[in-house]
């Protein structure tokens, strides 16, 4: 395997006496769709935020494409090309869902003077196409806070989309979400990882949608990585099947 | 519109009307010119506070100090290029009569200037510093530190301290100098008006609102925050600044607190002007100074010793049953008329499929 595009070591991260997370190391390769799942309280959302930068971790290393990014805060990792999606869905409640996304265009090479200049009809082309691509299309003029909440989940996809990320870490993107409407949102995080090139990192309760999507997965429990390997070795651990059930 | 201010034929000829009447008043009252130019400093306050309070979702309560800072600016500028500014300050209005028509208008002309390019230094500082504060902590700040202005300059000897500035008293006959000033005002805060109207259609005014509506998630996205923020606060400054240095010539005389920092009266009208007119809106911060300036003078001439309790009470009403203010009361009723679907940028056009 090249770089990892994603490779964490050893790192723990405490709140108070709490250790969320202790000495996790993994590793996402570049292109794949790698799985992150665990009971609640194991500690996936704390180490995706200690990816993105949320939160300084206490030690431990966390590389992004071979550079150091443990010490760097959340803008300039997004800005990197790494993005995360939220657990509890964060849009701009009080735009309509055309600026939520020209907002979420990629904010890299921005400079000071592009603050004050208008948005190109190219942009808002692809703003409508990613609407479209995500079945929003014809609530573009809504406001955000309007939506549903899958709506707006589908909304908080497009931006992460728009923003053009190399990495994509999506926190249980099929939480709350109509069942009926999983299968397409499964099809469409496929298409983006296989149209668009971009990694997904994605942490995932049903295990259906993460078995179906996913090549790798790992497994956390109380702070530390249990296990990892391809959903059927998942599926057949028994240490996997002992965390979520408990053990006699 | 190749200034990309957004006007249609029909809301060109409205904007003209109001200009007409802008330019009309003073000839038409010239008894009131000087109630008329402060009318126009309050649409100034209010524009300027609502681009971080309502557009950006910062509550600053401290904006006053780029008035009164302006206002002290353009005054130290004036005096020191004929006299020794701590000699005029001493001597307390006693030699104030000799400027020139010539050294009074360059030193208003050099005050101005200097009274717009200072207060925006002194708001990028102050970003660096404040805008680490979110929500009430932030407000809190703002306050203190327009507050600490004032205690400051209370205990300046040389710009006056507590004794205050006479100003130089300006070369012209009677009724020109309201006139002037009057026209000034007006010229700042139609400048004001058409720059903002400019600004929110950029993508500037996007992030703004994206930093009101939830500011982890514009960081998560990499926007950069901090400098729209300080933008932003810049902005205000500058006008702040400007309007300062026009009030004090108007007033004749300046001192701290109640005609450069008065936190208590301009600085809370700010914001009462913009919460009664609807925050987050360009139409909102001018209807709602109109309405609170109009309501001010009334109650100033009738209900004389209750006037800050009937403002109390509006203020109390605005907030607790109509907060979305009055252009945000019609939004709500009338979504069409506030349609604005994003303009694209004339110069490139993709071959669109129809469908967009």
């Amino acid at each position: 395997m090249s770089t990892p595009i994603i490779e964490v070591r050893d790192v723990t991260k405490a709140f108070g006496g709490v250790v969320a997370n202790r000495a996790v190391s993994l590793k996402v390769a570049e292109g794949s769709i790698t799985g992150l799942i665990g009971p609640n309280g194991s500690g996936k959302t704390t180490l995706f935020n200690s990816i993105v930068g949320h939160h300084p971790i206490d030690s431990g290393s966390i590389r992004f494409a071979g550079q150091e990014i443990s010490r760097l805060n959340v803008q300039k990792i997004a800005r990197l090309g790494m993005l995360r999606t939220f657990q509890q869905t964060r849009v701009f409640s009080k735009m309509d869902c055309v600026r939520n996304l020209l907002i979420s265009l990629p904010h890299r090479d921005s400079e000071w003077r592009d603050m004050f200049r208008p948005y190109p009809a190219e942009l808002i082309e692809r703003a409508h196409q990613l609407l479209e691509f995500v079945g929003l299309y014809s609530k573009r003029m809504l406001v955000a806070g309007s939506l549903s909440f899958g709506q707006q989940k589908l909304l908080e996809f497009a931006m992460a989309l728009m923003n053009q990320p190399r990495v994509l870490l999506l926190d249980e993107p099929t939480a709350g979400i109509n069942p009926t409407l999983i299968n397409g949102l499964i099809d469409r995080l496929k298409h983006a990882n296989a149209d668009f090139g971009i990694t997904l990192f994605v942490i995932e309760h049903n295990m259906r949608v993460i078995m179906n999507l996913a090549s790798h997965i790992y497994c956390m429990s109380r702070g530390e990585v249990l296990a990892e390997g391809s959903p059927e070795q998942i599926q057949d651990d028994q240490r996997v099947v002992d965390a979520y059930l408990g053990t006699q | 519109m190749s200034l990309r201010l957004g006007l249609t034929p029909r809301t060109l000829a409205g904007h003209l009307l109001l200009l007409a009447a802008g330019i009309a008043a003073p000839f038409l009252f010239p008894g009131h010119t000087i109630q008329f130019a402060v009318f126009w400093v309050f649409v100034l306050f209010a524009l300027t506070w609502d681009i971080m309070g309502g557009q950006m979702g910062y509550n600053s309560l401290g904006n006053i100090l780029f008035f009164g800072l302006g206002m002290y600016v353009c005054a130290v500028a004036q005096i020191a290029i004929v006299y020794d500014v701590a000699q005029y300050t001493a001597a307390n209005g006693a030699i104030r009569v000799d400027f020139s028509r010539n050294e009074y208008f360059q030193g208003l002309a050099l005050g101005v200037v200097l009274s717009a390019l200072i207060p925006v230094v002194v708001a990028a500082v102050l970003s660096w510093i404040l805008f680490g504060l979110r929500g009430p902590y932030y407000a809190i700040g703002t306050l203190g530190v327009a507050i600490a202005a004032a205690e400051l300059t209370n205990s300046w000897n040389y710009v006056g301290g507590g004794m205050g500035i006479a100003m130089p008293v300006f070369p012209g006959g009677p009724g020109m100098r309201e006139r002037f000033f009057y026209a000034a005002c007006m010229v700042a805060t139609v400048l004001c008006y058409l720059f903002l109207r400019w600004l929110y259609r950029t993508r500037f005014s996007l992030a703004i609102n994206a930093i009101r509506d939830d500011e982890d998630k514009a960081e998560a996205l990499g926007l950069h925050t901090a400098r729209y923020k300080m933008v932003a606060w810049c902005v205000s400054a500058f006008f702040l600044g400007i309007a300062g240095a026009l009030f004090g010539n108007m007033t004749g005389f300046i001192e701290p607190m109640e005609t450069a920092f008065p936190t208590l009266t301009f600085g809370i009208f700010m914001v009462a002007m913009t919460l009664l007119g609807g925050k987050g809106t360009l139409w909102g911060p001018v209807i709602g100074s109109t309405l609170f300036y109009a309501l001010r003078e009334v109650t100033w001439t009738y209900l004389l010793g209750w006037q800050y309790i009937a403002l109390g009470v509006l203020i109390i009403v605005n907030v607790v049953y109509f907060q979305q203010g009055i252009v945000g009361w019609l939004r709500q009723r009338r979504p069409q008329w506030f349609a604005a679907p994003i303009e694209a940028s004339k110069d490139e056009t993709l071959g669109a499929d129809g469908k967009a």
